[in-house]
Parts: C-alpha cells; structure tokens; sequence
C-alpha cells in the first residue's frame, strides 16, 4: 500500500505500484483536471505539486509518492469559486482550449518570488508547458497581474 | 448596455481554470471497452495475410474488422474514397486495419502486438514529382485530385508591356496542428439501436453524415455529441469522422460501450497535416513597380486520399495572387496523390502556402527593381473598386493599405531598417538583425457558392421556464465561439448575457449550422443568431409591449409566451445576397462575400555564433470588421501569429518513406514560452455591411501572413535569401559556408 495526501485528504493506493501518478489521479481519484498531452514530459499539460515542486505526472510512477504531498487544479479554487490564480487568467484571457491550463496553473501556483511582475522570468519559468492556442502572452499576462498569494509556512 | 465591442470574460473559462470541463477521456463508460487501431506498416501494396498469434488470449478482446461494417465502408466527406477499415490495398502508412477492443487500454495496445500482417509491397509515390511522374498511378488517369484555373485579362500582352520579368520558386513543408488535446471519440448504442457519438471534434454534422452511410441508418438514429474540445486548429475537422466509425463499429459489435483515445504519436504520424506545396511566379512588372502579369503555378500534395484537398486548394488558389491587382492574370493549380497519410485542413486552408510565395515573390520584384517591398505593396494593394484576378471588384471593407500603413508605422519598419543596416555592420555585435512585413487577404466563409449550399441553420429558443437557448452546430474549440454567441443574442434581446445559454452541440438537439472552419462562425453563424434572436425579441416586444430587460420579467414574458409549450423557437438559414455571383466552372465571380486583411512585421536577431533565430518582436494590424469581443480577437491572433512563426522557424515534419518520424513533442518542434516573441495586435475595423455588426473572418488569417515576413527579417539581417520554410539554423549555416566557398 501506498499511502500520500492528494490536495490535503489522505489516500491509500493498493494497485500496480508503477502506475503512472497521472492514470492514479484520473481513474483511481477521479480527479481529471489533470490532462495527458504527450506521455513523455515535453508538454506539461499533466503538471501537478509534489511537496510544493512542479512534476510531470505522466512520468511518475506512483510508487515514488509514499509520504508526498501531492496538489493538483482542483486545489486551486472551485469554479463557482475561483482561487486569485484562475481569477486573474479569466480576466487576462491565459485560458482558450484549456487543456494545458491545469498543468500551467500549477507550475505557476509556486513560482518563485524573484519572477514578480517580470515577463522575460515567468517565460523562462513557464518554458515547461506548450499551448498551442494562445501564443503564450495572455498567459504570462495572467500570470505577472495575478495577486500574489500570502506565503505558506514551510513545513518539512 | 452594449455587448458589442465588449471583452465579455470566456463563457466557459470557470470550468476549464478549475479543471471540471470534462473533454472526452475524462467521462466515466462503466464497461467500456478500450479501442487500438491495427494500422498498416507500408505505404502502398496489399495485404497478403493477417495472422493472429495464437498464444495470446482473444477471448479477452472484440476485434471489429471491415467485414463488420453494416453500410459502405468508406468515410463519406466530400468524396467517399477512403476506406474506414483496409481489406486489402494499402494507400500509405498508418491506414486502419481493424480495430482491437479490450476493457483495459494497455492490454488492447499490447494485443496489436500479437497480429502479424504480411504485405506484398510496391514502389510507393512519395513526392510531389513522382506523383506528376505518375511513377505509379495511384488515383485516376494522373495521380490530381483537383485542379483549378484562373484566367484574368491577356498574360501574353501583360508580359509583353512588362519592364521586368521576375521568376521564383517556393516550397512549404507538411506542418502539423498540434492541438493539445490529442484525437478521442467515445461511442454506444442506444437501446433503439441509435449510435452515439461524443468526443472531441470539429464539426458534429461533417461526422454525422459520414455515420449515416457507414452503419446504412436513418439520420435520426445517428447522434454526433461534441465534448469540450482542447484545440482543433482543422486537425479535427475529417479525421474525426475516421475514428467515430471505427469507435461505433467497435461498439456495435461488442454489445459496450468504446473510448478511442489516441496518444501523440499515434496522432501526429495518422492523423491529418497541413499540405506541403509547391508554387512557382512569374511576374512582369513595371518599371515603376507595378504588376503588369503575374502566372502563378501551385501543386499541392494531398496524399493518399481526397479528404478536402480540392477546396484547400481552391483557397489556396483563390489567394494565390495576394492582395494585389494585376490586370493580366493566370492561377494555375493542382492537387496530387502520394502515398502518405491524407492531408487535410490546418487554419489558413491553402493561404498560408500561396501567400508565403505571393510575398517572397513581392520581395523578389521590390529587389529586383531596387524599391522598398513596402513601397511595392502600397504601389499594388487592393483598394475599394479594385478589381480580384476573379473578377471580383471589391464594393467595400477593404483594410489592406490601412493595416499594412498602420503595420509599418507601429512596427517602426523603415526606421529600423536603417537601425539595423548600421548595427549589422558593427563586427563585434553578438547578432545580426533585421525586419520583415508581409500582407495577406483572408476571404471570410465558404468560398464561392459554398454557403448556399451548407444553407446553415442556427435557432433561438425561449423555454417556458424563462430560459433563453442559443441552438448552433458551431463547436468551441477554445476560440471563443460561445462568448461570441452570447454577446450577439444578449446584444439583439437587450438581455444581460447571463441570461442566455448555449446549447451543447449534439445533432439530436441543434440545427446543422454547418462546420466549424473557414473564419465563418462569428460572421455568418452569428449573423444567423442575431436574426434569429431578433425574432424572439419582436415576439417579446408584442406580447409583452415591452422587452424584457430581467430574469423575473423575461419568467413572466416566457409563460405567456409559450402558452402550454415546452419551448419557442426561432429557426432561420442563411439567405444568399442576391448580388453575389460565383462561376465554379470558371472561377469568375465574388470568391467570397468580403476578404479579412492582416499585415505584420516581424523584427528578430540572428545569432552569429549559433545560427538561432530569436524573433525579438511581433507587430500586425488586422483588419476584421468588427470586433464583437477584442480580447477573444486578440487572442486568436496573437496565438495564430504564434504557429505561424512555428511553420517558418521550427516545425519540420520528417517523413521517410512515407511516414511522419518525429511524431512526438520531443523532435517535432513547436513554439515555447521562450521562444514567443511580445507581439502587439492592433485591430482594424472596416466594417462589413453584411456581417453581424459589421463583423468579418478572423480565425485564419493570423496563420497566413507571419511566415514570408520572417524570411525577409533573416534577409534583411543576413543578405540570404530563403525560398523554403522552415528556416533552420543550419540552413542559414549552409548559406554562409557556400558564401564563403565561393569567395
């Protein structure tokens, strides 16, 4: 059994332990914000947290995650109720197709503080993902104008 | 309040920002089985055998076969020359051969393993060359699926008078949409023995018909559900119905319901491309720039199957002189037949090809004759009276001299050209750089006759309950169709636009609007919602004395309204004006009901260790009409400049024999965050007298222009001229080593 927090709730995992973590939390959690896009890394649609770092799901078998915490979009606000991050990509437009959204949102939940407001640093820090619908200047608009969210107390 | 001109927020952003819009792979089938797709292993022979290991569990697996199919095996699109399953002759790589059902997804990939097919193989055709060769004939009596002509004024007399003569050749490569969202239909039959359909795509009534012929059912026993769609671009406009049949042939005879998923590489190497071309110009021009006869010669490679090729390359066709008058013109085009996986529909539609030529072919003149390509443009552009190399002569809405005048001035063309001629020459700086500006018309909806014949129908409903339905087969596929549709009805019933709801696509709910392509949904699709709502607002008005301008009041209006009906619905069809005339055996005639215009200027620095091209910043004036939602529209331009820099800078598709080789994100290369460039968009409105609004096309263009500005930004910077996209940084490496070798 593999045991690890999926957006603060605890869960326990009993099946083929290299499950890939993306097919866990879609089929075995239903969370399907997630999305598959390549199956190998490049795109970064299936980006989720693992202790506060952004990892592509995709590549991750689930027997890495014992103790991990682990975030994904659906932690990040309901859609009746959008978190400061979402909010600021429905005012921007960082959001067409919405398929590589979940991924972009989370890489973008915990960037560091030194891209605040600085395009060229949220690019370099967002290269990770591929949209293919908005040429990227909406996003890292949505991005640079969001609120910063109150620093979370570090807990090892 | 005025709805119009707003940047209303993406109706269904919530959803998609919280992760709860559901695309196809994220509905639950309990039961269902998974679908793989045997597929062919060589591009052109027959199947000799097809062997099924007998040690692997079959008893696991529903295995669908051609001998399945109750109707036509074939995919009807507008012709029906593609088999939805292969018995027996191969076409091109990737073809479907049967499709594997097992109710887990890694088993049935796993069971493709364990079937060996054997082939007897021939020479395939895999060029453009040996497809004119007729190396083998593979369709007809010369390998062309479809080829178009058009004749304007006297060519001989045209080149006669010309000062100068210029010729040159272009060559455009596959590219590949690359949606992010790879291809996935779910299907189940209904009790009633109705398939259904539900996945991602384009064009719910395109898959429809296709259904209809395969399964030999009546049209109500077919029913086409489009999910949330991520991306499409035209990568979902045919291919969709390709795996709809295989996906409902697989449900019909296991008795379950099917997901067929595909994973990026089975997309990219099966699936649909834009279509590599080939387009040669020959220009006379006066001395004083202007164009006196241009002869333009485009061949398309279309592969194995006809799909859309003919009408791709009739816009290709239609656009292949730019926006330019010339008095002596001929267009000759053709689309041929190879041996690789049917291309098909990309934004731009054959634009992108020819208007890559016509540019560099201006540049070529403006060389030629020692001008300024911009100078050469504003010489030539369409003005209003101008008359099109079809005859058509422009009545209105003509933005080109505006956006390509607006470009220059905002872009800073001129001067930096001038700024950079003196940074180039500094030997110690780190780059070479340059500028590039490029013009294109965009005709808006079907080309010729083609809107008379979808005839689109789209509907407003007021249900008893008070709610107002927008009914359209128009999908969103992430550009904003629904906010669009909003805006016109809330705009038309002076309703707030929370009061109105779209209709899910579902052809057992919306009238067929037609496709979801061709820059037509907010010009002609919501110039139908705006009639149509205007009918429930008269019918409000009447009833009422006053239109309802709340909720409580439009409940109240809704009850007497409806009397003892579910709901109330105004249903209208697109009208043809009755002044526009198109000859489709002549190509004579308005080509469209009004052209879209783009100009842009792309600024960008060659490295002069790496070769490696940075564009450094993108500026294009875009003249659509109207712009019923800017922030949508600029949206839509800024991410159609972005995969247009791709096709110039980035994306090669590799094919040996036949197949695609870099099917992966990995090595099929598209634009990053690092790689995109700030770009300013400004919009032009010239409105369009019959567009809702005055609003025309917008979804292509931005993909048509970007490409000839980026080739002559590294001209401008290197003195190299590129006649072939993509430019790598190892061609602008080969250049300078022959430069110097001929030193």
């Amino acid at each position: 059994m593999i045991s690890f927090t999926v957006n603060g709730r605890k869960r326990a995992y009993k099946g083929p332990p290299f499950k890939r973590l993306i097919d866990v939390l879609r089929e075995d959690f239903g969370l399907t914000g997630t999305k598959e896009g390549c199956g190998e890394g490049e795109c970064g649609a299936c980006t989720v947290l693992v202790d506060r770092k952004p990892v592509t799901s995709c590549l991750v078998p689930v027997c890495q995650m014992e103790g991990r915490r682990i975030e994904t979009v659906e932690s990040l606000g309901r859609e009746q109720r959008l978190g400061p991050l979402q909010s600021s990509f429905l005012e921007h437009g960082g959001a067409q197709c919405g398929f590589c959204t979940p991924g972009v949102l989370m890489t973008a939940s915990v960037l560091p503080k030194s891209t605040a407001g600085d395009p060229l640093a949220i690019r370099r820090a967002l290269s990770g993902h591929l949209c293919r619908c908005t040429g990227y200047q909406t996003i890292v608009e949505s991005v640079a104008k969001a609120p910063r969210p109150k620093p979370r107390s570090r807990k090892r | 309040m005025l709805q119009i001109g707003a940047s209303l927020k993406r109706a269904d952003a919530p959803q998609k920002l919280s992760g709860t819009a559901k695309y196809i792979d994220d509905y639950r089938l309990p039961g269902c089985l998974h679908g793989a797709t045997l597929r062919t292993a060589i591009a052109y022979g027959r199947i000799t055998k097809i062997n099924f290991a007998p040690t692997f569990p079959w008893d696991e697996c529903v295995v669908a076969r051609a001998a399945d199919i109750p109707g036509t095996n074939n995919v009807l699109f507008i012709e029906a020359d593609q088999p939805l399953l292969t018995e027996d002759l191969v076409m091109h790589p990737m073809q479907a051969i049967l499709i594997v059902g097992h109710p887990d997804r890694a088993r049935a990939y796993e069971a493709l393993k364990h079937i060996k097919v054997e082939y007897e193989e021939r020479e395939p055709v895999l060029s453009i060359a040996d497809s004119l060769a007729k190396k083998q004939l593979l369709r007809g009596e010369d390998n062309v699926f479809k080829r178009h002509l058009i004749e304007k004024g006297d060519l001989a007399q045209g080149f006669a008078q010309a000062d100068r003569i210029v010729e040159g050749e272009y060559r455009v490569p596959h590219q590949e949409q690359a949606y992010i969202e790879n291809h996935g239909i779910a299907s189940w039959v209904e009790p009633d023995g109705t398939i259904v359909v539900h996945g991602s795509l384009q064009c719910p009534y395109y898959v429809h018909k296709a259904l209809v012929k395969t399964f030999a059912l009546p049209p109500e026993r077919v029913r086409v559900i489009n999910a949330v769609t991520g991306g499409a671009f035209g990568g979902k406009e045919d291919y969709p119905s390709v795996i709809a049949g295989h996906a409902a042939l697989l449900a019909l005879k296991s008795g379950r319901p099917v997901k067929l998923i595909y994973d990026r590489q089975e997309d990219m190497s099966a699936t649909t491309k834009r279509h590599p071309a080939v387009v040669r110009h020959k220009t006379g021009v006066s001395k004083d720039g202007r164009l006196l006869a241009q002869d333009i010669e485009v061949v398309m490679d279309g592969g194995a199957f006809a799909t859309c090729s003919g009408v791709v390359l009739s816009r290709g066709t239609l656009h292949a002189t730019g926006a330019y008058e010339c008095p002596n013109v001929r267009v000759r085009a053709s689309v041929v037949a190879t041996n690789t996986p049917p291309n098909g529909a990309f934004r731009g539609f054959g634009v992108p090809q020819t208007i890559f030529a016509a540019e560099l072919q201006m540049e070529k003149i403006a060389a030629a004759l020692s001008l300024d390509s911009l100078e050469l443009r504003r010489r030539n552009a369409w003005r209003v009276g101008a008359v099109t190399a079809t005859g058509q002569k422009l009545q209105e809405s003509v933005g080109a001299l505006k956006c390509l005048e607006l470009c220059a001035r905002r872009g800073h063309y001129l001067r930096k050209r001038q700024l950079y001629a003196r940074w180039n020459s500094r030997k110690g700086n780190p780059t070479w750089r340059g500028i590039g500006i490029a013009l294109c018309p965009h005709g808006a909806g079907f080309t010729g006759s083609g809107e008379v014949t979808l005839a689109s129908r789209a509907a407003v409903a007021l249900t008893k309950s008070g709610a107002v339905r927008i009914l359209a087969a128009s999908t969103d596929l992430g550009q904003g169709a629904i906010t669009i549709f909003t805006q016109i009805a809330a705009q038309a019933l002076g309703l707030p636009p929370g009061l109105i709801e779209v209709e899910v696509p579902d052809t057992a709910l919306v009238p067929n609007s037609g496709p979801t392509v061709a820059s037509r949904t907010t010009m002609v699709i919501g110039g139908l919602i705006e009639r149509a709502a205007g009918q429930l607002k008269d019918a409000l008005a009447q009833a009422g004395g006053r239109a309802p301008r709340t909720r409580a009041a439009l409940k109240k209006a809704a009850a007497a309204l409806c009397g003892g009906r579910q709901e109330l619905r105004f249903e209208v069809a697109y009208e043809k004006p009755a002044d526009i005339t198109w000859d489709d055996s002549l190509y004579r005639g308005e080509a469209y009901g009004v052209f879209s215009y783009a100009a842009v200027a792309v600024d960008l620095e060659v490295d002069r260790l790496t070769y490696e091209v940075r564009v450094r910043r993108v500026t294009t004036a875009q003249d659509i009409g109207k712009a019923i939602n800017p922030a949508l529209a600029k949206g839509q331009i800024m991410g159609g400049t972005l995969q247009a820099l791709g096709y110039a800078l980035f994306e090669r598709a590799e094919f040996q024999g036949g197949w695609m080789r870099n099917s992966q994100f990995t090595n099929y290369i598209i634009p990053s965050f690092a790689d995109a460039p700030p770009m300013e968009v400004l919009l032009v409105e010239e409105p369009y007298s019959r567009g809702p609004h005055g609003a025309k096309g917008l979804g292509e263009m931005p993909m048509d222009v970007p490409a000839p500005a980026v080739v002559a930004a590294i001209h401008d910077a290197t003195g190299f001229w590129f006649s072939e996209i993509p430019v790598l940084p190892e061609n602008i490496c080969g250049k300078f080593r022959n430069a110097e070798k001929t030193k």
